[in-house]
């Protein structure tokens, strides 16, 4: 997917003013912040489960090499092979390998982020396979040509009405009932018709949640079974995982799962869960006869190294997206690439450039909600604030911007004129008020106050009340 | 890809500072010790929780004395579903000795595309979350638990385990290493994402039906 992050602005004001993506995205935030909620008060543990999971993330990303060499060794004792690819490039060519090998022209393909980061649909419809999506919200973006909005909740900006279009416009099938009107009829017209592609499908690809280093088994979380599916029925079964999933034991996934389905969608568990440990053994009645691995860095090597290694703690639950009332105003397209809302608007920087990604880290109020709810207790606002010191010193900052800052910052580093220019424009401002206490309009910012009134200075500035109150 | 390997390797060592150290004895240590987290608490028995759990998320369940009731609890259930009489059973020791009536179809073998009922053997339950646990193998094929539209799964009641590392235990002691495809479900298939509401059966079965053995 090609980046437009740089065109956050504009992006943003399009996503305001579109009544359909705002009915949708009412719609759906309390449903995602209420059901966390309710599933948190309901364990007393979970405090203890965070810090536990955070230790867990330190611990293995303190001994990554370690640990990825462990799950190599042992997916490959069960009979599975494992791919190492630094960059996007070398993901989409390790895949495209393995379907041609099995002379494969079906791919059935199971929710995954890092095949979006590497954007593994394109390539192997560019190499002439058929890709098709199973998972429902990831099927409904593919059939619309757009990217996903959000993390687990691909298709959360489209209403049913929009589905509805979606579907007739594409399904032929004799057989099935139209039109379209209840989430019922759009759920099993789905399912008829993705039947038939996971029956057909040659190459199965599905992400990963967490891989074992102990077991050498790739995990992962669905409520549709589509991935289950997608990882059983065909011949071959790809699975694609950033590195930073591995973790040591089925213990510690035990610590991070009961922690992700309630960050993500206010579940104890998810409906599957489900721990692919190398391919179809030799009595077993199904599964593929292939089972491979292609672990991708994609830049992640380097976050480890750098002021960013925080990030790589994060278990993609969306909870930080749910809670931003960035997101929640703008949807997830305004950020224009794969990852949205705060992890993305640190995560995207790093991936496709900060020259690309540098509006993202400005469009936050780091209020703080998404480190409060990161069950990974991510700093998210630390990290962003990171970005915004790189840009300045990288010249990146807008002029603008940069002149505002070296006009506020030759004052503040000379407290005796800072505070007299502060008297003068605290008595001016008092002044043009003219008792009415607010000003409705000012010059040079009158996109701040079309919306809302500047309170107006009292006419005399802190320091100098200060003074004259302690004297009297 | 083996330039990659090297590379990706090589970075990591360099970001940790022990670049081509050997493999540590804390690694090692820790992978063999597989320390618990915290482990949630509550006051029930497994049986009660693991019920109370199984009813939250959707799923129903019989209660039976023996496997001699197997054929009479599938039979309630096709009754209850106006089902055909048709079954694809897992080839399960628990269930070679079940005679079913000559009138219905029942095949053991995997599942496909056009099969309506499946009948499982979980390895065990847990109580935590209301989750079956099967794992995939000649006596219980994977496919059985997500290509029919309805998933009868029977479950030893002394086969319910407090927490998923009990599991874990479990697994290990009687079998070692996990098998091909460790499967952990917890009610029937869902999804919610049409307008965020929730609609049972998406890919996977639209019903699961737990078929609870007082003695296996």
């Amino acid at each position: 997917m090609k980046p437009t992050a740089h065109a956050f602005e504009r992006n943003a004001r399009q996503a305001l003013h579109d009544a359909t993506l705002q009915q949708a995205l009412a719609r759906a935030r309390g449903g995602f912040v209420d059901k966390r909620r309710a599933a948190i008060e309901a364990l007393p543990e979970f405090a203890a489960l965070r810090a536990a999971g955070r230790a867990i993330k330190d611990h293995t990303l303190a001994n990554l090499d370690h640990y990825l060499l462990r799950f190599e060794a042992q997916v490959q004792a069960k009979g599975g092979q494992v791919h190492w690819a630094e960059t996007p490039e070398e993901a989409c060519a390790a895949v495209l390998d393995i379907c041609r090998q099995a002379g494969a022209k079906l791919v059935a393909k199971g929710k995954s982020m890092v095949g979006e980061e590497i954007a593994i649909n394109d390539a192997l419809e560019a190499a002439g396979f058929e890709v098709v999506e199973t998972d429902l919200g990831e099927y409904i973006i593919q059939i619309a040509h757009e990217p996903p909005s959000h993390i687990i909740a691909p298709a959360v900006h489209k209403t049913r009405q929009q589905i509805t279009e979606l579907f007739e416009g594409l399904h032929h099938q004799p057989g099935l009932t139209r039109p379209l009107q209840t989430v019922p009829q759009i759920v099993d017209e789905a399912r008829q018709v993705l039947r038939d592609k996971f029956l057909a499908a040659d190459v199965g690809i599905t992400g990963a949640n967490f891989l074992i280093a102990e077991t050498g088994s790739a995990v992962i979380v669905t409520n549709e079974g589509n991935g289950d599916l997608s990882a059983t029925l065909p011949r071959v079964h790809i699975v694609l995982a950033s590195i930073e999933k591995v973790v040591p034991t089925l213990e510690d996934a035990s610590v991070l799962l009961r922690l992700l389905a309630r960050s993500a969608t206010g579940q104890e568990i998810t409906s599957y869960t489900t721990f692919f440990t190398g391919p179809r053994r030799a009595d077993d009645p199904d599964g593929p006869e292939e089972f491979h691995v292609v672990l991708i860095d994609n830049g992640r090597s380097a976050m480890l190294a750098g002021p960013y290694r925080e990030m790589l703690r994060c278990i993609r639950c969306g909870a930080c997206l749910n809670h931003c009332p960035v997101y929640g105003a703008v949807g997830g397209h305004a950020y224009g690439w794969v990852y949205p809302g705060p992890m993305g608007a640190v995560l995207t920087p790093l991936m496709v450039g900060l020259e690309e990604g540098r509006p993202l880290p400005n469009a936050s109020t780091l209020c703080g909600r998404c480190e409060a709810v990161c069950p990974m207790a991510i700093p998210l606002p630390k990290l962003l604030r990171e970005h915004r010191r790189q840009e300045f010193a990288r010249h990146l900052t807008p002029p603008r911007a940069r002149w505002a800052l070296a006009a506020w910052a030759f004052f503040a580093r000379r407290p005796q004129l800072y505070r007299r220019a502060a008297r003068l424009a605290a008595g001016l401002l008092g002044k043009l008020a003219r008792g009415r206490g607010r000003f409705r309009s000012l010059p040079f910012a009158s996109a701040w106050t079309a919306a809302r009134d500047l309170p107006a200075p009292q006419g005399e500035t802190f320091m100098d009340q200060w003074r004259r109150r302690n004297k009297s | 890809m083996s330039g990659a390997r090297a590379a990706i390797l090589d970075r990591l060592g360099r970001a940790l500072g022990h670049a081509g150290a050997a493999d540590d004895v804390e690694v090692t240590r820790r992978l063999q010790a597989h320390p618990r987290g915290p482990q949630p608490q509550w006051a029930e028995t497994p049986r009660v929780r693991f019920l109370a759990k199984l009813a939250k998320v959707a799923a129903t369940y019989a209660e039976l004395e023996s496997k001699s009731q197997i054929v009479s609890a599938v039979q309630a259930y096709f009754d209850a579903q106006a089902l055909p009489r048709q079954l694809v059973a897992a080839p399960h020791p628990l269930l070679n000795e079940v005679v079913w009536p000559q009138d219905w179809q029942v095949a053991r073998r995997r599942a496909q595309g056009e099969d309506r009922t499946g009948l499982n053997v979980a390895f065990c339950a847990i109580a935590e979350t209301g989750s079956l646990v099967l794992l995939s193998g000649p006596e219980s094929p994977t496919t059985l638990n997500f290509l029919p539209e309805d998933f009868l799964c029977v479950l030893p009641e002394g086969r319910i385990v407090p927490r998923l590392e009990d599991a874990w235990a479990l697994l290990r002691e009687e079998r070692g290493a996990p098998p091909r495809a460790t499967n952990i479900v917890t009610g029937p298939s869902r999804t919610a994402d049409v307008e965020q509401t929730i609609q049972l059966g998406a890919h996977g079965p639209r019903r699961l039906h737990v078929l609870l053995l007082k003695t296996p």
